[in-house]
């Protein structure tokens, strides 16, 4: 099985430790990893401003580069839902690549099934951010408004970890304002979202705020640092944090 | 970069307890909801059927809206056709005429905001009265509603003991009822005895009674009203004449069908198993008339358009707007449209895009609301449709475009975006008097985030992303 790692733009940017995580997880899950150098963006910032039309030829380039895998792997709930359900529709025909993408939270749990993660300790209390995407688009946990039987894929993964406590926050899965163009356009809402939000992370008693999207982490964390010392952790050791799950998942590593 | 709602919501948001109010006041709807969902095993089968259905009946809406006319002319009552507001308001202004009306009770009813119908008749000196408590409230004080559902929320008891004091409803002691008055003015159960007081009166001195629908059955030509306060059943019950405005969409074929929607409607709207009153119409009172206005204005044209048809399925629960978190906090006022939330967005746009495509930004592409919604409206994928549109119709924010053409080149040159990517860090040392500047809106509620020192693609080059062998 051979997998293109994915590793969007603002993680290339931002975040490089969550994707060399992802890198190192996989390969130690046995899987033949390769990384495309020349891919960039999956489009959806543009998409989300309104120009979704302005990122055709970044679709048809993704569709190129990644279209020799037999899956696509991102560490991005957001980004691979905006692969995985747009993309075809902005092409105007079938997109192999697209139809293969899955995030590593979902490919790990549905694809790779471990059973044990033996290498992964974690002695900390981490506070799930069930992400909009992830749980609504992706189907990474049951959508708290539906009827359906629960589940929390995410929660599955991180529950193989040793010494690890996961809790999640009440309103388990209402939007922490980011929403890409949407925090700077409605900065003032975003960012009350994003305040009870964290509120919320850090009522369960947790040390870490813990996602498969680092953009969601990055605004929460933006919020904190704009805001320091009114956002520490309920047993007072300063301010909550914020881990990746794939970083959690290759603790170890 | 801001939008006549992000404007709006920045006010609203200046009064951060304001705020937690109204987001824990909906969101407690949107949890009474959850609860009664989680009730009933074939929850997500009733949404379903109600889906279908409700495509079904629109995209045979000519055939049904025949069917009903039959049925409704058999049993007694007038059937007009409205194409637009302007014919739907000379309608009823003939109809209260030609019976020489003076007073109209109201019950609720959104098409008659829609359509401006209380201005028109109070400029031909008729008295219109509205029923619902909280639209009486909002009526006196001349102001919009805030929600479908629960129009005055926003509205606290101190505001109304004003109005009602200003506006002669209270005190109790005006209608003969000497009961002594509580020291707190503002007290529920005085303001609410004396609302009914006033309504009764009102009610009793009425020449016409209007009520909107919220179901139509094509099959028997019934009229369904849900309230929970009986001022449909009152309105109607007192005056000889009974109007009823309905959108056409809001046809059912049956009461099979109804029984589908009659189970969803209220666990929607308010977290009810059912509204206190639901009340059927199916003729006119002995020596009365009753009138059924059936209104199209711009359905038939919502009907013809691809992307946005399925809003036509809408009922009016008010759902999307109570589980949305941008609504929840920024209040029915911060959008320009009198229906606010996520349908409302998405109607405001159907009626005047020019008018209302400031509301476009207040949705986070969360979701929430397509998966509340009884007959699964896909709200936000039509918000984002409305997104690509807006530039063609010259609406899109300049520098959002800007923005967008420049990450288009950038991310379709990956060489660039490379070289980009290795400037990037370069960033992180500017001082924050270049960051933190007015055109940059994400430094008003966060810090700049800090660029990797080496990004993935040069960790990646420079071989140092390894498995866990050359650690």
């Amino acid at each position: 099985m051979k997998v293109g790692l994915f590793v969007p733009c603002y993680v290339d940017a931002l975040y490089p430790n969550v994707g060399v995580a992802t890198f190192k997880l996989l390969k130690k899950l046995g899987l033949d990893v390769e990384y495309p150098e020349r891919q960039t963006c999956c489009g959806q910032p543009m998409g989300n401003a309104g120009f979704e039309g302005k990122s055709k030829k970044l679709v048809e380039h993704y569709n190129d580069i990644f279209s020799a895998y037999d899956y696509v792997v991102a560490p991005s709930a957001s980004c691979s839902a905006y692969v995985r359900l747009f993309h075809k529709r902005i092409a105007g025909h079938e997109c192999q690549a697209a139809e293969r993408t899955m995030d590593v939270v979902e490919f790990i749990h549905d694809v790779v099934k471990p059973t044990q993660l033996p290498w992964c300790t974690f002695n900390h209390k981490v506070s799930l951010h069930n992400s909009c995407h992830g749980v609504r688009e992706l189907g990474l946990s049951s959508p708290s408004e539906r009827n359906v039987p629960q589940f929390n894929k995410i929660k599955d993964l991180l529950q193989l970890v040793d010494g690890i406590t996961v809790l999640e926050p009440e309103r388990v899965d209402e939007c922490c304002g980011f929403g890409g163009m949407f925090s700077i356009e409605e900065t003032a809402v975003s960012t009350r979202m994003g305040h009870d939000k964290i509120q919320r992370h850090i009522a369960t008693g947790a040390e870490f705020i813990t996602g498969p999207d680092s953009s969601c982490l990055m605004h929460m964390q933006g919020i904190i640092a704009k805001n320091k010392g009114k956002f520490s952790r309920l047993d007072g050791n300063g301010d909550i944090k914020f881990i990746h799950v794939v970083e959690i998942l290759a603790s170890g590593l | 970069m801001s939008t006549d709602h992000s404007k709006r919501a920045a006010q609203f948001n200046a009064d951060a307890n304001r705020v937690s109010r109204h987001d824990q006041t909906f969101w407690g709807v949107r949890a009474k909801r959850d609860t009664l969902a989680k009730g009933i095993p074939e929850w997500e089968q009733l949404r379903e059927a109600a889906s279908q259905i409700k495509k079904h009946t629109i995209t045979h809406l000519a055939d049904y809206l025949e069917q009903f006319e039959a049925a409704a002319t058999r049993n007694g009552a007038i059937v007009h056709w409205a194409s637009n507001a302007v014919e739907y308001n000379s309608i009823v202004s003939d109809i209260l005429q030609s019976h020489n009306v003076k007073k109209v009770v109201k019950s609720k009813s959104m098409l008659t905001e829609e359509c401006h119908l209380n201005e028109h008749l109070e400029l031909q000196g008729i008295d219109v009265v509205e029923t619902d408590l909280g639209e009486r409230i909002l009526q006196l004080m001349k102001l919009a509603p805030s929600h479908i559902v629960m129009p005055a929320i926003h509205i606290t008891r101190e505001q109304v003991a004003e109005c009602f004091s200003n506006k002669g409803v209270s005190p109790l002691s005006q209608y003969g009822v000497d009961d002594p008055v509580p020291d707190d003015l503002s007290d529920p159960t005085y303001l609410t005895r004396c609302a009914r007081y006033h309504l009764r009166n009102n009610f009793m001195t009425a020449d016409c009674g209007m009520t909107g629908a919220n179901f139509g059955i094509a099959e028997t030509g019934d009229i369904v009203v849900c309230t929970n306060e009986g001022n449909a059943d009152m309105s109607t019950s007192i005056p000889k004449l009974h109007i009823v405005s309905m959108g056409i969409e809001k046809l059912v074929p049956n009461y099979k069908s109804m029984a589908v929607f009659q189970r969803l409607l209220a666990r929607h709207g308010t977290g009810q198993a059912t509204t206190v009153y639901t009340s059927h119409f199916r003729k006119p009172r002995p020596g009365g008339e009753m009138h059924i206005i059936l209104v199209d204005n711009g359905r038939s044209s919502i009907l013809n358009n691809p992307d946005h048809w399925q809003t036509l399925k809408c009922m009016r629960c008010g759902a999307c707007m109570n589980t949305c978190p941008v609504y929840r906090r920024s209040g029915g006022y911060s959008y320009s449209y009198f229906i606010p939330g996520p349908i409302g967005i998405n109607l405001g746009m159907l009626r005047n895009p020019a008018e209302h495509y400031g509301n476009c930004s207040a949705c986070s592409l969360c979701c929430s609301c397509d998966n509340v919604c009884p007959v699964k409206v896909d709200l936000s994928t039509q918000i984002y449709k409305w997104r690509q549109e807006l530039d063609s119709h010259g609406n899109a924010d300049p520098m959002k475009k800007i923005m967008s053409k420049g990450m288009a080149a950038l991310f379709e040159h990956p060489s660039l975006y490379t070289s980009a990517l290795r400037c990037a860090p370069m960033v992180n040392h500017l001082p924050e008097c270049l960051t933190n500047i007015k055109i940059n809106t994400w430094c008003e509620g966060h810090a700049m985030p800090v660029m990797a020192k080496a990004s993935f693609h040069e960790l990646w080059k420079k071989g140092l992303v390894t498995n866990e062998n050359k650690k």
